[in-house]
């Protein structure tokens, strides 16, 4: 059973690469039942949609 | 077309330009006058292209490939000689405050659980919002900001930025882990200040 601190270090690392099968397994079981860790998922993903966002922004020169 | 007619011989373009420019290349760099430099040289490398563009939006999206392209390549040969696998004080401080999120056994701490932030997507299209998400981004330590930058702005592939930085993918890892926490409390902090939940 993941901890809510290895399941963070999964969640960064999917950003940066395909997790294999049993990590995705362990992690979405562990997400399943913790919902801090669900904030943490979608605080993540937010984080790469602000980014993408903010580039967008200053290569189409909005303010 | 004359080269008299190009957009980068009109003074309101070209200022628009560098101001976006500008504000680009400092956040990567943190060093002004480096960006100064850098983009000085991006618009000499674009006017000595001579190239044709369908448009200003065409030509300007080019400007930016040549100036990502510089700090790449800046990155490359200064992250030989600064050492971002060093831990600075401030870099001890944010895995410090990571690791007391948690309880001995790993599972959140009752105040530290993530919260929901509510519609995210509210925040993209607030200026405010985009104030907080700057000082945020500027709050990180140089080296965990330098990987983060060249992860989420000049969107390299982790591969590339250990190969850049001469830094293990472990490594890697970890110093991306400490810049998505860190700005996720910070703004979390700054921005979200959500109600706690339950887990």
């Amino acid at each position: 059973m993941l901890s809510c601190r290895q399941a963070t270090r999964l969640m960064s690392e999917a950003q940066d690469r395909k997790l294999g099968l049993a990590e995705k397994m362990s992690l979405e079981l562990h997400l399943a039942m913790c919902k801090g860790c669900t904030n943490y998922r979608a605080q993540v993903s937010f984080l790469r949609d602000a980014c993408r966002r903010y580039l967008a922004d200053v290569r189409e020169g909005q303010e | 077309m004359s080269p008299d007619s190009s957009p980068l011989m009109d003074d309101v373009f070209v200022t628009a330009l560098r101001h976006d420019l500008l504000k680009f290349a400092r956040l990567q760099l943190r060093n002004d006058a480096l960006a100064e430099d850098m983009i000085q040289e991006a618009l000499a490398a674009a006017l000595a292209g001579a190239r044709r563009f369908e448009g200003r939006a065409a030509l300007k999206t080019w400007i930016f490939a040549i100036l990502r392209n510089k700090i790449v390549d800046h990155f490359r040969v200064s992250g030989r000689v600064t050492n971002v696998s060093a831990l600075s004080p401030e870099e001890a401080g944010l895995d410090q405050a990571f690791e007391a999120l948690f309880k001995a056994n790993e599972h959140w701490a009752p105040d530290a659980r993530p919260s929901a932030w509510g519609d995210p997507e509210e925040a993209l299209v607030q200026q405010r919002f985009w104030a907080v998400f700057d000082a945020c981004l500027n709050h990180l330590p140089a080296g965990t900001a330098r990987v983060f930058m060249m992860r989420e702005f000049l969107e390299l592939e982790t591969a590339e930025i250990c190969r850049a930085l001469e830094i293990t993918a472990g490594n890697c890892n970890v110093i991306l882990h400490r810049a998505r926490n860190g700005l996720r409390r910070c703004l979390d902090k700054n921005w979200f200040s959500p109600e706690p939940t339950r887990c």
